[in-house]
């Protein structure tokens, strides 16, 4: 028998330095500057339009910044090669569904790509981490199931399997609850925790403050292109932070003993009006 | 059933259809016969000689070109079909969409127009086929990407500026001799080829095929989408051209050998994907085989069926009909 692959995740450390980067001439991100650790969730809080998918695609080597740099061990993003890259950092899109019904096991393989290469059928090895990742998410008994045809939520899972199957440290995730019904939601940020506690590093994108004082260490808050405030989740997600990144007034619940905050529009809820 | 049953399955079908391809026609020919044939052939056995003549002239050297032309055809059609359904992320489109098909056309009918020599028309089908695509990408460039989006709606310009040329040449054929010429070969037509002809594209077009399904897994990874596909070390726009140049090579090589044969690409695709499954490593090469057979079927009753021999093109449509029909009710829970 091999090791399992998910045994203990290898140090990495993965650095932006002064990412800037514009779109049709207009500034998208200005100077941002960010560090992730082994081990943490980073939730990337921030209105539509703030950069965050942007960063994203930055923090992936998806698109190349106009000034800055992401370095992935010390070395820029652009001087890897593509599949060496998919070692270690994955892509965790929003439920989608495939043109083409693919079994839930063929989606979790193609995470074996950059080991088999393009052209090589999958090896026993392949295979076994296969059926690892898809007993780890819980979605064994799915594996021959339709990925077009299971729920939302399971094509979620097999989506980080997917990720996990690629032996990627480092998961990237775009609003990945979005799509989710509650119940999901809850169970996909239970994922989440999970994976930090096996040392793999989780950065999202969402839209809900809530989540990222139920599962994330480290939020970040993005606002018009830079950082606004980067901490621990209890300290930075506060009424007056999301005053600040939705212009919406908002008053915090406590629950006694519990981490978790809700958020409650203020009395009375503010005519905002226009859509942002 | 099984990958490993199917594709056993698969290969004994197509021996079989082959032998039926050689032995049926005006002058029906026993497969014992063929057998002894090919025995005799390479002298393990004794046959007379007028009798081997006959033979060698009715198997080899009318109806073996037409089976050959048959199997490539159908096989490198449905291939780049399958392909450039995954490469654009859509079931419903097929070799035809950078505009090869309409470019072909042109050429063929330039051909016909400027001269009547048989090489002339088929390179120009072939040359004028790749123009077309390459036109249709630089389209999509100039419109501002290599994207999915952009490159269809290049292929569209591509395909519609090359069906506008195609009438210009009709329009302008005499039309006594030249304008039925044209007309008859966007028929398709599978006895055009001989064996020279063949002999030269065989190479090429089992290499495409080969190469297309060689990247499988690629073309799975593709159909995810392109961020996806690069985030799992995918080179996507290395893929998607290269893709897109191997499918276009082939099936221009199967207009400039057979004309213009329709839906196999579109339908192939499907029922293989309903026998082996829709990853690309098992049903690219399943499609070379399912298209293959298709055609020798289709051609067997193009010769059977009436006196006069139907066009390949149209049978090829009237029974894609129903045949996608079909499909489309049994998969539909599948893609759309």
């Amino acid at each position: 028998m091999t090791a399992p692959v998910s045994a203990v995740p290898m140090a990495f450390e993965l650095v932006a330095e002064g990412l800037q980067f514009a779109y049709n001439g207009r500034a998208v991100l200005r100077g941002v500057s960010l560090s992730i650790r082994p081990g943490e969730v980073l939730s990337l809080l921030g209105a539509n339009g703030a950069g965050k998918t942007t960063l994203l695609r930055l923090l992936l080597g998806l698109s190349r910044p106009s000034a800055g740099a992401v370095c992935l061990n010390g070395k820029p993003l652009a001087r890897y090669a593509r599949r060496e890259l998919a070692h270690h950092l994955a892509y965790v899109p929003q439920t989608h569904t495939t043109p083409f019904p693919y079994k839930v096991h063929e989606i979790v393989m193609l995470g074996r790509l950059p080991y088999t290469g393009l052209t090589h059928a999958p090896s026993r090895r392949d295979r076994e981490v296969v059926s690892e990742m898809l007993e780890r998410m819980g979605i064994a008994h799915l594996a021959d199931r339709p990925y077009t045809e299971v729920s939302g939520g399971e094509r979620q899972l097999a989506l980080i399997a997917r990720a996990l199957a690629q032996g990627a440290r480092l998961l990237i995730m775009d609003e990945p609850v979005s799509g989710l019904d509650y119940g999901n939601q809850l169970r996909f940020l239970t994922h989440l925790r999970a994976l930090a506690a096996d040392g793999y590093s989780v950065v999202k994108a969402t839209h809900h403050p809530e989540h990222a004082l139920l599962a994330a260490t480290r939020v970040v808050l993005l606002c018009d292109g830079a950082i606004v405030r980067d901490g621990r989740a209890d300290e930075v997600v506060t009424p007056a932070a999301i005053q600040q990144l939705y212009g919406v007034e908002v008053t915090a619940f406590h629950a006694p003993g519990h981490r978790a905050i809700a958020f409650y529009p203020s009395e009375p809820l503010s005519p905002a009006g226009e859509m942002r | 059933m099984s990958y490993a049953r199917w594709v056993a399955l698969l290969w004994v079908l197509l021996v079989v259809a082959v032998l039926v391809a050689l032995s049926v026609g005006r002058y029906p020919v026993p497969v014992s016969d063929i057998v002894h044939f090919v025995l005799a052939a390479a002298r393990l056995e004794e046959m007379p000689r007028d009798r081997f003549d006959l033979l060698y002239n009715l198997i080899v050297q009318i109806r073996l070109p037409r089976v050959l032309t048959a199997v490539l055809v159908g096989g490198a059609l449905a291939t780049s079909g399958a392909a450039y359904q995954a490469v654009f992320r859509n079931p419903l489109v097929s070799p035809e969409l950078m505009g090869v098909l309409a470019g072909s056309a042109f050429g063929a009918a330039l051909g016909i127009l400027v001269s009547g020599n048989w090489l002339v028309v088929q390179s120009l089908a072939f040359a004028v086929g790749v123009v077309a695509v390459v036109a249709g990408v630089a389209f999509a460039r100039l419109a501002g990407g290599a994207s999915v989006v952009m490159l269809v709606l290049g292929g569209v310009i591509s395909g519609t500026l090359f069906t506008a040329l195609l009438s210009v040449a009709k329009f302008v054929a005499d039309p006594y001799q030249k304008l039925p010429a044209i007309e008859y070969w966007l028929m398709g037509n599978l006895a055009l080829a001989d064996l020279r002809t063949i002999g030269w594209v065989v190479l090429p077009m089992g290499l495409g095929v080969a190469v297309l399904a060689g990247l499988g897994r690629a073309l799975d990874a593709l159909s995810m989408g392109d961020d996806e596909a690069r985030s799992l070390g995918v080179p996507v726009t290395a893929v998607r051209y290269g893709v897109i140049a191997v499918a276009t090579f082939v099936s221009a090589m199967t207009v400039s050998l057979a004309g213009m044969v329709g839906w196999v690409g579109l339908i192939i695709p499907h029922v293989a994907r309903l026998a082996v499954g829709p990853g690309n490593l098992r049903l690219l090469p399943a499609c070379a085989c399912m298209g293959a057979l298709f055609l020798l079927a289709t051609d067997g009753l193009s010769r059977t069926l009436f006196n006069v021999e139907i066009p390949i093109g149209i049978l090829t449509a009237l029974l894609g009909v129903p045949a996608f029909l079909i499909v489309l009710h049994r998969a539909r829970k599948g893609w759309l």
